[in-house]
């Protein structure tokens, strides 16, 4: 009763809006459609082929995973409206009843054990989806609703992983290709939304699913199309061609939040931007050298204190508030504040030159030393500004910096093969969760576990991969957040890599629609809906 | 005629394997397209797999061999991006990058050789200084800034055009096509003119060049002293005569418009070919990357030869023989 007292409240102010203008047609009742830009462009359809955000945006507004994540990365159920774990090897799934893929086919157990079959068999797959699937041993179906999945290992994860993993159906796809994905005819799922036409590169229109199982969907017709440069963009929202926009450039944030027709909407996202050091050589270090340019005969970035002095002369502040213009928060961890694993007593570190300085005289550098700083240049929003800011601060702290930006395409074939000795690099934890950094980043390079994959400066600390090991075992939630606070604390402390900001994710639209901004930087037609709407809800 | 064809082709066929060597290596050379293409997240072991995948656990001349083979076969590999074939990627796009070079060329004749015609003619009045002052601007101004203005101007302030995309399409024999409807119309104005500011700028200044040079010829002089009509004159003898510096540089121009709209294309999020290259450099899409510096050196060694051909038709003392 007072639900729909509120509705109908709701309805006539969202009437009341539109005839006083407030209101964009689009956001109106009577045109329910949707038009959105996005900075990055859609590869492939194939919910299973390559591996990338905007794909996965994509991917879930037409297909769901039995698992999804909100907008804060947490896990919520999807296809599946409950999982346990039954032992530490086996989860047991319970399927949604009654959901129906687009052409009307039923969803059962038997299409998400073909969906896991087919995961790790993509042709051709430059990324593809089968690390979320590998820990799975066995699928066995209970019956048509429930599912249990056996690991090899305890595998905390799964539900987390399989967020990740778009449900096909067995009917429809069992021949698919990706071609038929790209094409449309494979695009098929249970998705808000059904596809219409997708233009590679160009725009993919979609219309409601009005079968959905969920919330449906306030927008009856969507065409999300693809402008990848920053300043063309913000020009098709401030022409009215389009009414949302991702990646917001941060140079067009003050100017967007002035303007009266435009609303603004941010979020701290999960990508930490830092700089990775060379761990790995304990004589000279390829872009370390004394004074007079001449090679040094130990690697200085080995010694802790060094690396210390290195993150003490950095002033955050300055970076996030100039160089981002306050589209980034200092950070001094892996992941914002309220995350999985995130440690309340580890502090953003303060700009201390002067204790800079104490410290590297006690390593033995009283005179500072010599440094390339490398970054990239067209891949991070103001990258190759941000390690010329660093590169002012180390010199001020007696560490004599040369800055070195390139493009991403070379730029990450050196760092990973460790041709450089300091850099910056990003890391997103679309997980959420600290592990994900953790095995990621710090933990020691290990081909056999699957560690230390992005390890680019070769970090190697046996302890903290013990404590990230018995992490990974633990299926106890409050146990195993403690044990990666632990391993987080280690990390920072011993300044595995030199954490510097987390950036924000922003989203422009015309007044009157609000949108779910997501801290995973996804752009979902899903998530926006009029202002006035969602106040009904 | 078909001796000089001939070898026409056979040295276009020696530019096109000597062009696939260099591109091959120099692709090769960027960097790892695995680093680039595969998941942050992925483990080492799923990295090995992609790079099994993609065929890039050969050695290098392994690689270019296999690419050698199957294109000779027609196939010149698969996108990694969109496990698609990638000429038929390129030849998708083919159409919207043809339409906006066409449409650019024709507005740089159209509008550059009667401007150029004039101030070469009267070469002291203002307006032709002003057109000169102007052709100034439209070679140094920088595209991406133009463009932009353009979308600032008309989309953003008077809202008169839309802003960027390609608009409403028809299909004609299989390709989609922007120029038969309204709306695509309206969406290939800006691009189209940004593109052409430059040829515009060119042809007034070739033409002018040429007017001005032909004027003091004897051949004007006698058909002056023989009473033609200066309209004759100017139409006939001088035109003529001035055509073939300018579809030299208009044809080469036109090649270069195809194969390197890149900034227009991506200002206006046309969704052409110059577009889908640079998409394709950023992520290291080898095929991708190499089809299209074959596609576009065929088209190159296409547009001379008709260049020369148009030249025979020109001016009849060039002969195609002659010059092979």
């Amino acid at each position: 009763m007072g639900r729909s007292v509120r509705a109908a409240r709701g309805a006539l102010l969202l009437a009341w809006a539109s005839l006083a203008g407030a209101l964009p047609p689009a956001g109106g009742a009577a045109a329910q459609s949707l038009t959105m830009a996005v900075g990055a462009p859609v590869t492939s359809l194939d919910p299973h082929y390559h591996q990338l955000s905007p794909n996965t945006a994509v991917a879930q507004m037409v297909f769901d995973g039995l698992t999804g994540t909100d907008a804060r990365a947490r896990v919520v159920p999807g296809l599946a409206e409950g999982w346990t774990a039954v032992d530490e090897t086996t989860w047991e799934f319970r399927l949604r009843r009654g959901v129906r893929f687009h052409n009307g086919s039923a969803l059962t157990a038997a299409d998400v054990a073909f969906t896991f079959q087919r995961v790790p068999n993509v042709p051709n797959s430059p990324s593809s989806y089968a690390i979320y699937t590998r820990p799975i041993r066995e699928v066995q179906i209970v019956d048509d609703h429930t599912l249990r999945l056996r690991t090899a290992a305890p595998w905390p994860l799964l539900p987390t992983d399989l967020a990740n993993v778009m449900i096909l159906d067995q009917e429809t796809h069992a021949a698919a290709t990706t071609e038929g994905f790209n094409a449309g005819a494979m695009a098929v799922g249970t998705g808000p939304f059904r596809m219409v036409t997708h233009r590679n590169g160009e725009r993919i229109e979609f219309e409601r699913n009005d079968a959905y199982w969920g919330d449906r969907p306030h927008w009856q017709r969507v065409a999300y199309r693809m402008v990848t440069n920053d300043a063309a963009r913000t020009a098709a929202l401030l022409a009215g061609d389009v009414e949302v926009i991702d990646q917001v450039p941060t140079s067009d944030l003050a100017k967007l939040r002035g303007d009266q027709r435009l609303t603004l909407a941010e979020v701290t996202g999960l990508r930490l931007i830092f700089l990775g050091l060379d761990h790995a050589r304990t004589d000279a270090s390829p872009f370390v050298t004394d004074n007079d340019g001449k090679p040094l005969p130990r690697n200085p970035l080995k010694d802790a204190r060094v690396r210390r002095a290195l993150s003490l002369a950095i002033d955050r502040g300055a970076i996030t508030e100039r160089v981002m213009e306050g589209a980034a928060i200092p950070a001094g961890q892996f992941l914002p504040e309220g995350s999985f694993g995130w440690v309340p007593d580890l502090p953003v570190p303060r700009a201390e030159a002067e204790a800079a300085k104490r410290l590297l005289a006690e390593a033995g550098f009283p005179q500072g030393f010599r440094i390339t700083l490398h970054g990239p240049n067209d891949r991070y929003p103001n990258d190759a500004r941000i390690i010329q800011a660093i590169g002012q601060m180390w010199t001020r702290a007696g560490i004599r910096t040369t800055v070195e930006a390139s493009p991403w395409t070379t730029f990450v074939a050196r760092a990973g093969r460790q041709d450089l000795s300091a850099f910056l690099i990003g890391w997103g934890s679309s997980s959420g969760e600290a592990s994900n950094p953790l095995r990621n980043l710090v933990a020691g390079f290990d081909r056999d576990k699957g560690y230390g994959a992005s390890n680019r400066g070769r970090y190697a600390n046996p302890e903290l991969d013990r404590v990230v090991e018995t992490a990974m075992r633990t299926l106890d939630d409050a146990r195993r957040e403690a044990l990666l606070q632990q391993a987080t604390r280690i990390a920072f402390e011993d300044v595995a890599i030199i954490p510097l900001h987390i950036q924000k994710n922003a989203w422009a639209m015309r007044r009157g629609l609000a949108i779910d901004a997501r801290a995973d930087e996804l752009t979902r037609a899903q998530d926006v809906r009029p202002a006035a709407a969602g106040a009904v809800r | 005629m078909t001796v000089f064809l001939l070898r026409r082709l056979l040295q276009a066929a020696g530019v096109v394997l000597a062009m696939s060597l260099l591109v091959f290596l120099g692709v090769y050379a960027i960097g790892d397209p695995v680093e680039i293409l595969i998941s942050p997240e992925a483990d080492q072991q799923e990295r090995e797999r992609a790079v099994r995948a993609l065929g890039l656990d050969l050695p290098i001349w392994r690689q270019y061999l296999v690419f050698l083979g199957n294109a000779l076969q027609g196939d010149l590999g698969r996108s990694f991006v969109f496990n698609e074939p990638a000429l038929r990627l390129i030849l998708d796009r083919m159409p919207a990058t043809l339409e906006l070079a066409i449409g650019a060329t024709v507005a740089a004749l159209v509008i550059g050789l009667p401007l150029g015609l004039y101030a070469g003619l009267r070469p002291n009045a203002p307006l032709a200084k002003g057109i000169m002052a102007g052709s100034i601007l439209g070679f140094s101004l920088p595209t991406f800034w133009v463009g932009l203005m353009l979308i600032m101007v008309f989309a953003v302030q008077l809202g008169w055009l839309p802003s960027t995309g390609r608009g409403e399409t028809v299909t004609v024999l299989g390709m989609r096509w922007s120029f038969l409807t309204g709306d695509g119309i309206a969406h290939m104005i800006m691009p189209a003119i940004n593109l052409s500011l430059f040829k515009i700028s060119l042809v007034i200044r070739l033409t002018r060049a040429g007017v001005r040079e032909a004027m003091l010829m004897d051949y004007v002089k006698f058909a002056r002293a023989k009473g033609l009509s200066p309209a004759r004159i100017t139409l006939v003898h001088v035109f003529k005569n001035i055509l073939i510096p300018v579809v030299t540089v208009v044809g080469l121009e036109f090649g270069g418009t195809i194969a390197f709209s890149v900034v227009t294309e991506s200002v206006f999020a046309w969704p052409g070919m110059g577009k889908l290259i640079i998409d394709s450099i950023n992520v290291l899409d080898r095929p991708v990357m190499v089809a299209y510096l074959m596609v576009i050196v065929l088209m190159f060694v296409t547009i001379n030869l008709v260049v020369d051909i148009t030249y025979s038709l020109l001016d009849p003392r060039v002969r195609l023989e002659g010059k092979a």
